[in-house]
């Protein structure tokens, strides 16, 4: 039977045949060239040139955590895109920022979606936190050999895990290789540099939007030292992509909670351009 | 060697027809109303674990009455027509009518061959639109035809006199806790006229809220929600819906 979802005919066998709950599976026996891993990509001359994502931090709170993003899209020394969104929730009680290669990585993400709201349809219960994490694992792997060739995708993954009670992190290489992170972490061209910024400001007892201004002042530095990522535009009014994920599901902050977060950043930068100071000892 | 009896295509059909309608009034009727903010599953089922309700997509929702394993196959193949079809395309081009064609074409090719045993299932597909107006509710027998619903709709062995008594009763803009009250009501009622009690553990409910602010609109009512909207039918919604008559009559 001609297996295609375009005809209006019946379901095609495939459909009704019993197996599992995962939608990537479904696709690997029934549609293959449908999945990103699958494709093949012709012998190329050097790196090709593609959009590219850059910085993304989180964050944990005592109740959550906190996952944000610039807005800057590089390709080379030009900048692609100033309001691109790299972070986007992953269902109810996760969320999935990236950084690498713009179009598979908003691929990516859109068939992770998908493959959880799969799951939690067809089984009637979500995945655990872990799950969801090792499934993220899997579709990485696959995207090696694009990776090989400098299309890599290397994401951020937080959420609430309802069993343990706390938001925890999640962090990648580009062969798939998923490391739990505590406290913060960040990836992404950036990332050395928000990285360095959060370690001196975080403390175990922040309240959500303290760790929310935690994030902007991370991204800022990131933007200050690093080219490819974008700090907030205020002439454009483009401010980072802030979204908290608690026991009550994910949010993302709205324009004008990011905006205010952002503008009382750059006040006191005015002020102290190298941000708040840590204590010595 | 005998020759096999010729049976005449009719009776061939009532035959299978017969055998699937006995199969699904067996089981225990299902209805689906229109509310004010969208649409009402409920059902008489004692389990919490395998459901007669569940989402298919964004705004649709899957209802079925008779032999579990054969519906839930058909629910899980929608759930990855959906699926597949959303992320081939968007997903605003999964729709209700889409998901009721592809299963009454299902349904029918299985019904008409002689070399599967007819399903013993029938359907309700709903989707939930942005107005009353909106909405869409399919029902699909056993042989593949296809209904285009509105109101209300009862499935299973009983559906035929749930569905005049829901016909009687059902009105456009009723409340969630009105609604649901008139299909307890309906589903209480035994083939012999005489009623009997439905306790809200036995009940199944979920709605397709379209007030809902995620994209994904299905959600089940249960526990304690489930109780204060039963509980509700007294004298807040008696008042609710006289004060809303009174401002129909001016």
């Amino acid at each position: 039977m001609e297996a295609n979802t375009r005809s209006t005919g019946r379901l095609p066998a495939a459909f009704l045949t019993p197996g599992s709950s995962s939608f990537m599976d479904f696709l690997a026996e029934h549609q293959p060239e449908l999945l990103p891993g699958n494709r093949q990509l012709p012998p190329t001359q050097g790196v090709i040139e593609a959009p590219h994502g850059t910085t993304i931090v989180a964050v944990t709170f005592p109740g959550g955590v906190v996952l944000a993003g610039d807005r800057r899209a590089t390709m080379g020394n030009v900048i692609a895109q100033r309001d691109i969104e790299k972070v986007f929730p992953a269902d109810e009680y996760s969320a999935v920022g990236i950084a690498g290669t713009a179009g598979l990585a908003v691929e990516m993400v859109k068939l992770f979606q998908l493959e959880l709201e799969h799951f939690e349809k067809v089984e009637g219960a979500q995945l655990s936190l872990e799950g969801k994490a090792n499934r993220l694992s899997t579709m990485i792997r696959s995207n090696l050999g694009m990776a090989m060739q400098g299309l890599a995708v290397v994401p951020l993954f937080a959420g609430y895990d309802l069993d343990r009670e706390k938001g925890r992190i999640f962090s990648y290489d580009v062969t798939g290789g998923r490391s739990e992170e505590h406290n913060f972490a960040a990836t992404g061209s950036g990332s050395i540099f928000a990285r360095g910024a959060m370690k001196k400001l975080f403390r175990d007892d922040l309240t959500e939007e303290q760790a929310a201004t935690l994030v902007v002042q991370a991204l800022y530095d990131a933007a200050d030292d690093d080219s490819a990522t974008g700090g907030p535009d205020v002439a454009r009014r483009i401010y980072p992509i802030i979204t908290v994920i608690t026991e009550d599901g994910f949010r993302r902050l709205t324009e004008q909670e990011a905006s205010e977060l952002s503008r009382a950043v750059l006040q006191k930068r005015l002020e102290e351009p190298d941000g708040p100071k840590a204590a010595l000892l | 060697m005998s020759t096999p009896f010729y049976v005449s295509p009719q009776q061939a059909m009532a035959d299978r027809a017969e055998y699937a309608r006995k199969g699904i009034a067996r089981g225990r009727s299902l209805v689906v109303l229109q509310y004010a903010d969208g649409i009402v599953f409920v059902g008489e089922n004692p389990s919490r674990a395998l459901h007669k309700f569940s989402e298919i997509y964004d705004r649709i929702g899957f209802a079925a009455a008779g032999k579990y394993n054969e519906y839930e196959n058909l629910r899980i193949g929608g759930v990855r027509y959906a699926d597949l079809r959303g992320y081939t395309y968007d997903r605003d081009d999964v729709t209700a009518r889409g998901l009721a064609n592809v299963y009454a074409q299902t349904l029918g090719t299985i019904f008409s061959s002689a070399a599967e045993k007819p399903y013993e299932v029938e359907l309700v597909v709903a989707e939930v639109g942005e107005t009353p107006e909106g909405d869409q509710i399919y029902r699909l027998p056993h042989d593949g035809s296809i209904v285009d619903e509105h109101g209300s709709v009862a499935v299973g062995g009983n559906a035929e006199q749930i569905s005049s008594f829901l016909d009687q009763r059902h009105r456009d803009g009723m409340s969630l806790a009105e609604a649901l009250k008139l299909a307890v009501q309906a589903l209480s009622r035994d083939t012999n006229g005489s009623e009997r009690e439905i306790p809200a553990e036995r009940l199944e409910v979920a709605v397709l809220d379209r007030t809902r602010p995620q994209k994904r609109k299905f959600k089940r009512i249960v526990g304690r929600q489930l109780d204060r909207l039963l509980a509700a039918d007294g004298a807040s919604t008696e008042a609710e819906s006289s004060a809303e008559d009174g401002s129909e009559e001016q």
